[in-house]
């Protein structure tokens, strides 16, 4: 079946300029929701991923959903330390840090409400295990003294939380001296600090939480059975990156479920916008449709073209509402997570997969809303057609 | 009225197009309404806080404790009236989908300071009698069938091991933003567990609500009750409930922020498609725009009959699409069970779907009215034929 | 020149066609039996309603009758399916209306090359072909221009390229110089008299003009569904009679 030139179906949408400009608009604004939900969502996701490493596990408490609040015993740290799947330092010391992690409110610089934001008492080598963490600012705490270490989000967010200010907790007041960049990930919203000192000064006799490396990787369901079956320990064993994934779950799962409800709504209406469009095209031009099928042109090439012409539109508008969402790279989020309970900033990430789903869905509402009005185009009888002229 | 018939009239004459902008204003109002109400449900917590109450945490995040003979201090104060004890539990119940709010508080103070919590007055009696009791809320009781007797096990978190409690009360709220998805039970009971299972983290006390006499004097008595514990183990900063709920919303700020733009977002979606129907209508009309002013109409008459046909369709929309909110909204709070406790379409919400339905009826009319008044007789008339 | 002993172009039998309206059927061509030979340049007239057009309609395979034979040059398009139609509608007959139908977003060039897109043609073949066809009507310097700035006598003229690119033996014209004015109607029908005697189309054009029916070599009227001539088709001589 031989088709009636692109051209047509694209400069029928150049002529009718305004119209073309307000239905792609339409389209574009929904295009920006989807995007946009999908984006703060892989943002969200990739800020947790990059918390973990491939090779750390972390251990909490049976049963503790989130690090605050889990506790472990000093002796069940010990078995855990001593696991021989844990991997071992260049000191022949193992890679495991013993933490302490509490949540304090402090209030935010531009609007002075108080929020709770996550502060990490570190083991030793607590540092070395977050490979990803650079000082960018200042130096690293020394351990045996009340100093502290922010994220560079805490820095940018939160008052008191410049190099020399104070941060007073557990009855005492801490000094910052750096500040580290997290990488984009959770830690950037995070105070750390010696966790020997927090202990005391929270008058803590157990841990938070036990994070160390495994000096393989695949040993992880080996060190899991056994500690998770040991009878003098109630702990869960879980991958570090797993950890982070699983505290972002309700959080992420609200707002891709909100973000894509409302895109289906909204491009209820995008469609509708369409339909009237296309409805409007296929009135106007019903002796045009009349002539081409008098010329030999197939109903079947008439509905191709005004398909073409509400998927030119839906075109128009994925680019429209992409290249803004794509914009929205620049927003950084600050939020509170509700598992963890605690501050977590993250950003709009634009992967090729949003790119490809937001065009599919765009695509999707041009087919929807174009496929009535060109079925009708390409049930016209010739004759009824070439008489509206 | 001959204006109004000519309006209505017209606006039925292409009946597909006017049907499908009128299901586009309907979708989007609704959409819009129900996206506010989500935000005021946000904000429910703040909205049912009595002024006559005032919360009491550690000063340095809600996550610490205070201990347990606070009370007695915290009662001593000038204007306090009574005060309880309150730990958010934090349990889950078969899954953690299942979320509701769980608190273990001191049941004498508690009830009493909580007026719109109705309680008949013998299942009172018989939680008071039962140290493993729990008063349920009407709208939990609902989404999972609890009844009186019931008995709801938690598995905690913060409290390890497996809590199971018997429903010996369901209360109801006094009005429809009363939240009736909690669960409360005995503080002492919880307490004297927790002495035996890990006695050091024993007499900790998560908040202490605190019923004054005088609401105008709340800054005034905060700030006595805080001066008690400065410079203490656990510092104490106490606020009003309103202040304390406002607190919660604050550190979500951000996304009410992003689902109020996003509720304007589908207006103005709305308004591109209003827009054109009303471009594409006014154009094909020139011929007659054109006749009516040949025959002596003013050309405030012609925008007059454009701004009509598109306010007429706005308010249609409307109307339909506020209507449509009311039953969308009680099948979304009833999905989202005890995630939303208060799910109520305000007054407010409907005044807005009114002034935006009104906004986007007008501009959509603008340009359309303004070139079919400024048409130029001899013009419109040629283009007819 | 008519060439008397070929069989006809377009031969109707016994052609009935009606039209519903409102529930009743309203009958438009009653018992139409007629032939038109090859090389005929045929008018076409009759009051409004006579159903000139539906005539024209059933034999360039536009619409079928209800009952009766349609051929032309030797098929018998009543029996051909709606797609068979279209296909044979690209290579046999060429279209020219009363509103010129043109595509107001393809230029003048490329409205005369779309019925060469339903060929396997190549584009330079394709090309060559237009930019003759356009030449042929005088428009050979108006190629990019679109419709809306060409005048009306142009649009037609551009039309009539379109209607006989693909070299049809049957050129159908309802109306052709309707919206026309008096010299650019004398130029319309002057091509189409070329046509006929150059390219030796067979025409059939339903007009309402006198002087578009004088450059008939015959004409038929059409009144409540019947017809009737105004001199014998096969008697009178184009060449003669016009000198």
């Amino acid at each position: 079946m031989k088709a009636i030139p692109l051209a047509y179906s694209v400069r029928n949408l150049w002529t009718r300029r305004l119209t073309t400009a307000l239905t792609a608009g339409g389209m574009a604004l929904v295009v920006f929701v989807f995007a946009a939900v999908l984006m703060l969502d892989a943002g969200l996701r990739s800020a947790l991923v990059a918390t973990g490493q491939p090779d750390s596990i972390l251990v909490t408490r049976r049963a503790a959903g989130t690090e605050i609040q889990s506790g472990i015993e000093r002796s069940q740290a010990a078995i855990v330390e001593t696991s021989p799947e844990i991997a071992t330092g260049p000191d022949g010391a193992p890679v495991v840090s013993k933490e302490t992690v509490v949540l304090i409110a402090q209030p935010k610089r531009d609007t002075g409400v108080a929020t709770n934001i996550t502060v990490r008492g570190l083991g030793e080598t607590g540092p070395l295990l977050r490979p990803q963490v650079r000082i960018v600012e200042g130096r690293m705490f020394r351990r045996g003294t009340t100093e502290i270490v922010v994220g560079t989000s805490i820095a940018e967010r939160f008052e008191r939380t410049g190099i020399g200010e104070r941060l007073r907790f557990g009855g005492r007041e801490w000094t910052v001296v750096g500040v580290f960049d997290g990488a984009g990930s959770g830690f950037d919203s995070e105070v750390w600090g010696d966790g020997d000192q927090m202990m005391q000064a929270f008058r803590r006799n157990a841990f938070s939480t036990v994070v160390a490396r495994l000096a393989d990787p695949a040993s992880f369901d080996a060190l899991k059975a056994r500690l998770e079956s040991d009878p003098r320990l109630t702990l869960d064993v879980k991958r570090e990156r797993r950890f982070y994934e699983e505290q972002s779950e309700v959080l992420s799962n609200f707002i891709r479920i909100l973000g894509l409800t409302l895109s289906v709504i909204f491009s209820v209406g995008a469609m509708i916008g369409a339909m009237i469009t296309m409805y409007a095209a296929v009135a106007n031009r019903t002796a045009e449709i009349g002539a081409l099928r008098a010329l030999g042109f197939r109903r079947g090439a008439i509905l191709v073209a005004f398909l073409a012409e509400a998927l030119a539109l839906a075109f128009v508008g994925w680019a429209v509402g992409i290249a803004a969402a794509s914009a929205m790279t620049l927003v950084r989020i600050s939020t509170m997570n509700w598992q963890s309970f605690a501050e977590l900033a993250f950003s709009f990430r634009l992967t090729p997969e949003v790119v490809g789903q937001s065009f599919v869905f765009a695509l999707a509402m041009g087919l929807a809303g174009g496929v009535l009005p060109a079925l009708r185009a390409a049930r016209l009888k010739i004759v009824d057609a070439l008489r509206a002229a | 009225m001959q204006f109004l018939k000519l309006v209505l009239r017209n606006a039925l004459r292409h009946k597909l197009r006017t049907g499908l902008t009128v299901a586009g204003l309907v979708v989007a109002i609704l959409a819009f309404g129900l996206l506010q109400t989500v935000v005021d449900a946000w904000y429910a917590g703040a909205e049912s806080a009595a002024p006559n109450r005032l919360v009491t945490r550690n000063a340095v995040s809600l996550t610490f404790s205070m201990p347990l003979h606070y009370r007695e201090k915290i009662r001593a104060v000038d204007g306090v009236r009574a005060v309880g004890a309150a730990n958010w539990f934090g349990g889950i119940y078969q899954d953690p989908k299942n979320f509701f709010p769980q608190f273990a508080i001191d049941p004498a103070p508690y009830f009493a300071m909580y007026p719109e919590y109705r309680i008949r007055e013998d299942e009172l009696r018989a939680f008071l009698r039962d140290r493993k009791g729990a008063v349920i809320g009407r709208k939990l009781a609902e989404t999972h069938g609890f009844k009186l007797g019931d008995t709801i096990p938690l598995k905690g978190t913060i409290y390890p091991g497996t809590w199971p409690f018997t429903v010996r009360a369901i209360y109801d709220g006094a009005e429809a933003k009363t939240d009736t998805s909690q669960m409360f039970f005995h503080w002492d009971y919880v307490n004297e567990t927790l002495k035996a299972r890990a006695p050091r983290r024993a007499d900790q006390v998560g908040v202490f609500v605190v019923q004054i006499d005088d609401p105008s004097r709340s800054a005034g008595i905060a700030q006595a009750i805080d001066r008690q514990f400065v410079n203490s183990l656990a510092e104490t900063l106490t606020e009003t409930e309103k202040a304390f709920q406002l607190g919660f919303v604050a550190m979500t700020e951000a996304i009410v922020v992003a689902i109020r733009i996003v509720s304007f977002v589908v207006i103005f979606i709305i308004l591109a498609v209003m827009a054109n129907t009303m471009a594409m209508t006014a154009r094909e009309r020139i011929g007659e725009y054109a006749t009516l002013k040949a025959l002596g109409f003013a050309p405030g008459y012609v925008a007059r009959l454009v701004f009509g046909e598109s306010i007429a369709l706005a308010l249609i929309g409307a109307a339909l699409g506020i209507a449509a909110t009311f039953p969308v909204s009680a099948a979304f709070g009833a999905k989202m069970g005890t995630l939303f406790p208060v799910f109520e379409v305000s007054g407010a919400t409907i005044a807005l779907q009114v002034a935006c339905a009104l906004a986007v009826g007008v501009a959509a009319a603008i340009l359309p009215g303004r070139s079919a008044a400024r048409i130029r007789i001899v013009d419109g008339l040629r283009a007819v034929g | 020149m008519s060439d008397d002993d070929s069989p006809p172009l377009i031969s109707l039998r016994h052609v009935f066609k009606s039209y519903r309206r409102g529930g009743q059927a309203v009958p438009v061509l009653h018992d139409i039996s007629f032939e038109v030979r090859r090389g005929d340049f045929l008018g076409l007239m009759g009051p409004s309603g006579s159903g000139k057009s539906t005539l024209l309609n059933l034999i360039a395979g536009i619409d079928k009758p209800d009952s009766g034979a349609v051929f032309v040059d030797g098929v018998d398009i009543t029996g051909l399916g709606e797609t068979e139609l279209a296909d044979w509608r690209a290579g046999a007959v060429g279209f020219i209306f009363q509103f010129y139908n043109l595509m107001p977003v393809l230029t003048a060039f490329e409205n005369v090359e779309l019925p060469l897109t339903l060929t396997h043609l190549p584009r330079r073949v394709r090309r060559e072909h237009a930019e003759a066809a356009l030449a042929l009507v005088g428009l050979a310097d108006r190629m990019e221009h679109y419709p809306s700035e060409l005048s009306g006598g142009q649009q037609q003229r551009v039309a009539i390229a379109r209607a006989i690119i693909t070299d049809p033996k049957l050129v159908v014209a309802d109306e052709p110089t309707g919206d026309l004015d008096r010299q650019s109607a004398e130029d319309v029908l002057a091509l189409m008299d070329r046509l006929n005697v150059e390219l030796g189309k067979t025409i059939l054009m339903v007009t309402h003009d006198r002087r578009a029916a004088d450059r008939a070599h015959a004409i038929m009227y059409l009144d409540k569904g019947e017809l009737s001539t105004a001199g014998d088709l096969h008697e009178r001589s184009v060449r003669d009679a016009r000198g």
